[in-house]
């Protein structure tokens, strides 16, 4: 089995509701039919590489509590917290 | 040593006072003035000391009197002192000499009720207003779904709790809490320096920089929660480059801190819902994303081999194309050969027949004059002919005219009397004997019902010469002429006079005797009367 090609920077650098929104509007033009076929392919490529960084950005869901600390020369720090 | 009196050293013969003379001077003067005062203030640091007694102060915007309940006092106080509570106190004033204070020593405290605090709460909220500070267009919308989120609480109780559990179930994130106190004198400077704090942090840092800051607060009373409603934390959330959530207090609750927001949260675990997105809900969002991306390609990609395929089949083999033209022109070349032909031909046909057509003009005279002399021979013919008609009809009318009809019909009118006549008197005859028999039969019936029925049975008719009947004794004059009649024939008779008349009802019984008896014994008859 290929490994996936990397994703893109161009859409790596994107936030996830800016991915899932391009990746939306992709969807919906591809459904129209209308677009070259050209177009469509490179489309359907950029798609699948927002879907992945999707993905991704869901994938990283992992709770993380840090608390934190302030030090006598205002600098400023965190600890990991535990909140009961 | 005399003291030198030297000018420039005023005051000089006043007389001299010791600390402890002067503090009881005050003392008695403070004293003897505000024995007995009513003041209103806001409760500031309210401390319950181990003896019972509970210091605090008293202030408003300018100033500050420090105060102190009794411990007997404290327990006869309608409300506690808390913290900003806007209250009115009776009280004394006195000194403490040992520390050159003053103090009001409370007896009673009611609260002033929230009016007050409310009216300087609207004002600040007025002028920060003015400012601009809580804006719609300084509103900045929270992220999608932020990486970092900043919480600014307080370290321990249930808010941070609420928050990271709610997190949790709709999409785990890295948070970063900024303990602070929520309640007290240093929470406002607290929260302020922690809402700038994270606006401090440089993104890409050891320290991530958060996407967003939620401000969170439990419930509580209003004075709980007048550190959300301190001008400092308003101008620094108001001031925040990252956009904030504040989550203070319960849903009615609201504190100046809600305005300069970027979003209000009813409660704390409303703004994690607003913080994040729900992953679940995002995956399958993706996934549904994924599945139409892959559908809509592949039927583009169907679609356009069919149109390939339609095209190919619509073009058709080019040289067939040719020769079908090819032949069509030489069907039109030929038909339009054999067309032309046939129009030629028609025509001269009809030109032909048009020829053979004409007359000379002396032969379409002579015709005309032989038509003419035709037309008025049967102009003639047929006028002889209409005379010798109507005379005709006129000779078969004339001897139809005669008298005979008439005589026909008075003749069978003569016989249809006659026989009519014939036809009344048989009938009025026949009518006549009818009746006679009628009659009768009808006189036959009658003289069954006569008194000649009765005669048979012994009885006598009497009647008078004039043949009326004698029924009554008293008709029977003496010497009358009578008929006596009987059933076999009549006998005439005369009655006798001075007879007896014998009782009615023996006479029908004996009409013979008493008759004969009548004519024989005229006197009995004569006893009649």
């Amino acid at each position: 089995m290929m490994a996936e090609p990397a994703i893109p920077p161009d859409v790596a650098a994107l936030s996830f509701e800016d991915a899932l929104g391009e990746l939306e509007r992709i969807v919906r033009q591809l459904e129209e039919g209308r677009a070259k076929l050209d177009d469509a392919i490179s489309s359907y490529e950029r798609g699948t590489s927002l879907r992945r960084h999707c993905e991704a950005k869901l994938r990283e869901a992992q709770a993380k509590v840090d608390r934190i600390t302030v030090a006598a020369d205002g600098s400023i720090g965190a600890e990991p917290a535990r909140i009961e | 040593m005399d003291r030198d009196p030297a000018p420039g050293r005023p005051g000089s013969n006043l007389a001299e006072l010791t600390v402890t003379e002067l503090s009881r001077a005050l003392k008695r003067t403070v004293e003897d003035q505000f024995g007995y005062v009513r003041v209103r203030g806001e409760v500031s640091q309210p401390k319950r000391h181990g003896s019972g007694h509970v210091y605090l102060r008293l202030k408003d915007e300018t100033a500050v009197i420090e105060s102190v309940c009794w411990r007997g006092s404290v327990s006869r106080l309608s409300v506690q002192p808390e913290e900003g509570m806007e209250v009115i106190c009776t009280g004394k004033l006195t000194t403490y000499p040992g520390r050159s204070q003053y103090q009001l020593v409370i007896e009673t405290m009611e609260l002033a009720g929230e009016g007050a605090l409310l009216k300087l709460l609207e004002e600040r909220k007025r002028r920060l207003a003015a400012e601009g500070l809580f804006e719609a267009s300084r509103k900045r919308p929270l992220p999608f779904l932020p990486e970092v989120i900043g919480v600014i609480t307080s370290p321990t109780g249930a808010v941070i709790r609420d928050i990271l559990h709610r997190l949790a179930d709709r999409f785990p994130r890295h948070v970063l809490l900024w303990p602070v106190a929520v309640q007290g004198e240093t929470a406002a400077a607290q929260v302020a320096a922690a809402i700038k704090g994270f606006n401090g942090i440089a993104p890409g840092g050891r320290v991530p920089r958060p996407d967003l800051i939620i401000v969170a607060r439990g419930g509580g009373s209003l004075e709980d929660l007048m550190a959300f409603n301190e001008e400092i934390v308003v101008r620094a959330a108001a001031a925040s480059e990252i956009p904030l959530i504040s989550a203070v207090g319960h849903e009615t609750d609201t504190t100046l801190i809600d305005f300069a927001s970027d979003r209000r949260a009813p409660t704390p675990t409303a703004a994690a819902e607003m913080a994040v997105p729900v992953r679940a809900e995002l995956i399958a969002l993706v996934m549904d994303c994924q599945r139409r991306q892959h559908a809509a390609t592949g039927r583009m990609i169907l679609e356009r081999r069919n149109w390939v395929d339609g095209f190919a089949r619509g073009l058709g083999d080019p040289q067939a194309l040719l020769e079908d033209s090819v032949r069509r022109l030489d069907d039109r070349v030929e038909r339009m050969g054999i067309a032309v032909a046939g129009v030629l031909e028609r025509r001269r046909t009809r030109v032909a027949e048009q020829g053979a057509k004409l007359r000379h003009p002396r032969e379409v005279m002579t015709l005309a004059d032989g038509r003419l002399r035709s037309e008025a021979r049967a102009l003639g013919a047929a006028l002889r002919q209409v005379v010798a008609a109507e005379q005709g009809r006129l000779g078969r009318l004339t001897p139809r005219l005669t008298l005979l009809p008439i005589r026909i019909k008075v003749g069978d009118g003569e016989r249809r009397l006659g026989e009519l006549g014939e036809r009344m008197d048989a009938g009025f005859s026949r009518l006549l004997g009818e009746r006679e028999t009628r009659l009768k039969s009808g006189a036959a019936l009658l003289e069954s019902f006569s008194y000649r029925g009765i005669l048979e049975r012994g009885f006598a008719l009497v009647t008078d010469d004039a043949e009326r009947r004698i029924t009554s004794a008293a008709d029977a004059k003496p010497g009358l002429p009578v008929t006596l009649e009987f059933q076999d024939g009549k006998v005439d008779a005369v009655v006798g006079g001075g007879g007896l008349v014998r009782k009615a009802e023996t006479a029908p019984r004996q009409p013979k005797k008493a008759d004969a008896t009548a004519k024989q014994d005229p006197a009995k008859q004569g006893l009649l009367f």
